[in-house]
């Protein structure tokens, strides 16, 4: 078993290097024999089952390698990931590997060890991750983090597409088929915020409201970040200028001033389950979110979740943008057996792992890399057949991380401590004047600036 | 020779040995030393728990955001900068006063309705009005988060039903804070009214019956008699129930965590969000910090008026 683990690696290290010889990958870590335990510490998934296949894989890798392995899987309610990473970053003991999400890793990227070599060996192999996790994991020459897949989702539209259909005369699955070749350019085209608004005009007046979040969660985030960026509204410069102060931020507040008229007033109290509820309530005829509120109503209200249709997001003048809330893994300084660690990485990177693990969130996890975006479940998964095609991003959306293109530690900062749906429901729901709100904002970020 | 001199030195050392035996065994008999062997457990948990978690605090908030130097009080005046800051001391203040006058109130009110009833039904009552006290605060705060809840609020099923408007009873700032204190109200009232009905119970029927002798009514027996007597049992209560007011943490974290827009975040929920999710621990570690300077003087205040009552 150990020989033939130690073949794999070889074979994969050849495969990479292009014939060169393993030891020309320059620094890649081996497993040393003489270390024989590793601590993981990774996402308690919520979809059923994902745990368990993961464990599997690991502790099969482990057998291989005769190392010892020990897995604490984390919830991330009530932050209970967040504060074990605190913790351990702070005593400088815990787990070798640690899942962080989205900023985590960021935020303690001093601690963490670079993944560079096991990051490059990976893109060598699949070809480079996307941008959007290229911008958040590789900061100042060096991976301080890598992409994991594992709990990685994007933000598309969740469309009931009957009633959009019947009360707004809007057929999504027309404009977003189950095939990508089978597109309308014009009609994806007309798909902009404006025609948005005026679907969820009707869908309101007809008692079926959209409902989205403009409150203290990352679903607010990762709907109000993209739709400002689809304006053209930067927040921070990669420079460091705050220029969230903009007449594409005063649009895209004009806009929010306007639509939120149509969604539940009680958006500003919404937490980032409130939109699952929202959609199997009946009442809700569109969320912005991952399929995790597909996959809840699949549960609890077969029949809705039967006319859920995932899509892309309305366009904006400066394009078409989708939010994300990726993952990644980090190995810690003071890990105990870094070259293990770096090791498993390295395998629960390849293609064999991530279509297991793919298949086993049923499709929620979605991977970093493009080349594996062909994983057929986001094709197979129903009902409807084809609903959850469009969830890896098919057309000419753009995935973001709220607070792009900011310094990452920057945007840390402002994804974890909401001035955006600040300033919005300022505007929205304290009537405030959008320049003041926009003064305000700009206020606030620049007390995130302090070293 | 030698066997001849160790003979007496061994009886010696036995001798002594049996001295120091008795005199450890004497030691540990004596009340000083069992009372604080028997507290040495207690004393390590307050010093691992409360005392070197304080110092590291005080030491954290004196850091950078990098914790790479130390920059002396600079966290405490960049903080003062902050609006979101000062919103904090404002909800915090108003959160504390508003839940401490109600829950003294409605204590007091209920420890002398309780006070008033038959020995028998006293107990149950009394056993009853504990209830929301005992319970795990963060598990009865999401009860109350399934009442209040956006979507689904009972509460507002209720109001429905009887013909009212529904109330956004975690989006809206006003009702935010409402909900907060009331839950808040709502855990704590029992705690004072076990305190006040100790209280009334120790104080002498006879002063009662020669107040009523005199003429003296009800309101006039409360004022003169009822609530000089409660003073300081009220001072202690309030001063401790404000400590752990201010610091609350679960009711705010489970049912707005510090939402809509910050209006209703508490000293410790911001201190979490800044320090634990924005990964800014020194800054979270002065936000926790700025509690106790205030809550030390008040302590000293009310400590200081009980002994001069008592003296």
């Amino acid at each position: 078993m150990k020989k033939q683990a130690l073949a794999d690696r070889r074979e994969f290290l050849k495969t990479v290097a292009g014939g060169v010889a393993a030891a020309s990958v320059v620094g890649f870590p081996h497993v040393s024999r003489a270390q024989t335990k590793l601590v993981l510490g990774l996402w308690d998934h919520w979809v059923p089952g994902e745990n368990a296949v993961l464990k599997e894989i690991i502790e099969a890798w482990g057998k291989a390698n005769k190392v010892e392995i020990t897995i604490d899987f984390i919830t991330s309610i009530g932050e209970k990931l967040q504060a074990t990473a605190a913790a351990e970053s702070r005593a400088g003991t815990g787990h070798d590997i640690m899942a962080f999400v989205t900023w985590d890793g960021t935020k303690y990227k001093d601690k963490l060890e670079p993944m560079n070599d096991v990051a490059d060996a990976l893109i060598k192999k699949y070809g480079p991750y996307n941008e959007n996790a290229t911008y958040l994991n590789f900061q100042d020459g060096k991976w301080v983090t890598l992409p994991s897949p594992i709990g990685s989702h994007t933000y598309p539209l969740e469309t009931r597409m009957d009633l959009w259909k019947k009360h707004a005369g809007i057929d999504v699955q027309d404009i977003f088929p189950a095939d990508v070749k089978k597109r309308d350019k014009r009609k994806v085209d007309a798909w902009d915020w404006k025609m948005f608004l005026a679907g969820a005009k009707k869908v309101h007046a007809a008692g079926f409201p959209a409902g989205m979040s403009i409150a203290e969660n990352t679903d607010s985030n990762d709907w109000l970040g993209p739709l400002f960026a689809s304006y053209g509204s930067t927040f921070v410069t990669p420079k460091g200028d705050i220029t969230i102060e903009s007449n594409a931020t005063l649009e895209a507040l004009e806009y929010l001033k306007e639509l939120t008229k149509y969604l539940p007033p009680d958006i500003y109290a919404w937490d980032d389950g409130s939109n699952n509820r929202w959609l199997i309530s009946g009442k809700g005829s569109a969320v912005i979110n991952p399929p995790s509120a597909w996959t809840v109503a699949k549960r609890d209200q077969p029949a809705v979740a039967a006319q859920v249709w995932h899509h892309d997001a309305p366009r904006g003048a400066k394009g078409r943008w989708r939010g994300s809330l990726p993952f990644t893994w980090g190995v810690w300084k003071f890990a105990k057996n870094k070259s293990a660690a770096k090791d498993l990485l390295l395998h629960l990177g390849q293609k064999e792992q991530q279509w297991k693990l793919i298949t086993a969130s049923q499709g929620y996890d979605m991977p970093q890399q493009n080349s594996f975006l062909d994983h057929p479940i986001w094709q197979e998964i129903e009902p409807p057949k084809g609903g959850q095609y469009n969830y890896p991003i098919r057309g000419d959306e753009k995935l973001i991380v709220c607070g792009y293109p900011a310094k990452q530690d920057l945007a840390a900062q402002i994804y974890t401590r909401y001035p955006i749906p600040h300033m919005v429901s300022r505007v929205t729901q304290k009537g405030e004047n959008p320049k003041e709100a926009m003064k305000w904002a700009a206020k606030e970020i620049a007390t995130y600036m302090r070293g | 020779m030698t066997a001849l001199r160790q003979e007496p030195l061994a009886e010696e050392w036995a001798r002594q040995r049996a001295r120091r035996r008795s005199s450890v065994l004497a030691r540990l008999r004596s009340k000083p030393v069992a009372a604080f062997l028997m507290c040495l457990p207690l004393l390590v948990l307050i010093v691992g728990l409360i005392i070197y978690p304080f110092f590291y605090s005080i030491y954290l908030a004196m850091l950078n955001k990098r914790e790479t130097q130390v920059v002396w009080l600079d966290n405490f005046r960049f903080l003062f900068t902050m609006d979101t800051f000062w919103l904090v001391v404002r909800t915090s203040f108003l959160f504390t006063f508003t839940a401490v006058f109600f829950k003294a109130l409605l204590g007091f009110i209920l420890a002398l309705v309780i006070n008033t009833l038959p020995t028998r039904g006293q107990r149950v009552w009394r056993g009853v009005s504990l209830v929301p006290w005992v319970m795990p605060l963060a598990l009865s705060t999401l009860g109350w988060w399934w009442i209040f809840e956006p979507t689904h609020s009972a509460l507002n099923w209720i109001l429905v039903e009887l013909g009212f408007a529904p109330k956004s009873w975690l989006a809206d700032p006003f009702w935010a804070r409402f909900s907060i204190i009331l839950v808040n109200v709502w855990y704590g009232t029992p705690f004072f009214m076990i305190m006040y009905l100790a209280g009334l119970k120790s104080i002498p029927l006879e002063l009662f019956d020669s107040a009523s002798i005199d003429g003296a009514g009800p309101f006039q027996q409360l004022r003169f008699i009822t609530l000089p007597m409660l003073k300081n049992i009220i001072a202690i209560t309030m001063l401790f129930s404000t400590i752990v007011t201010f610091a609350n943490f679960d009711i705010v974290r489970v049912l707005t965590r510090g939402g809509p827009r910050n209006e209703t975040h508490l000293f410790g929920t911001f201190s979490f969000r800044l320090g634990i999710e924005s990964g800014d621990v020194p800054l979270g570690a002065a936000v926790a910090l700025v509690m106790f300077p205030i809550l030390a003087v008040s302590a000293f205040f009310i400590l200081r008026g009980v002994r001069r009552s008592v003296v």
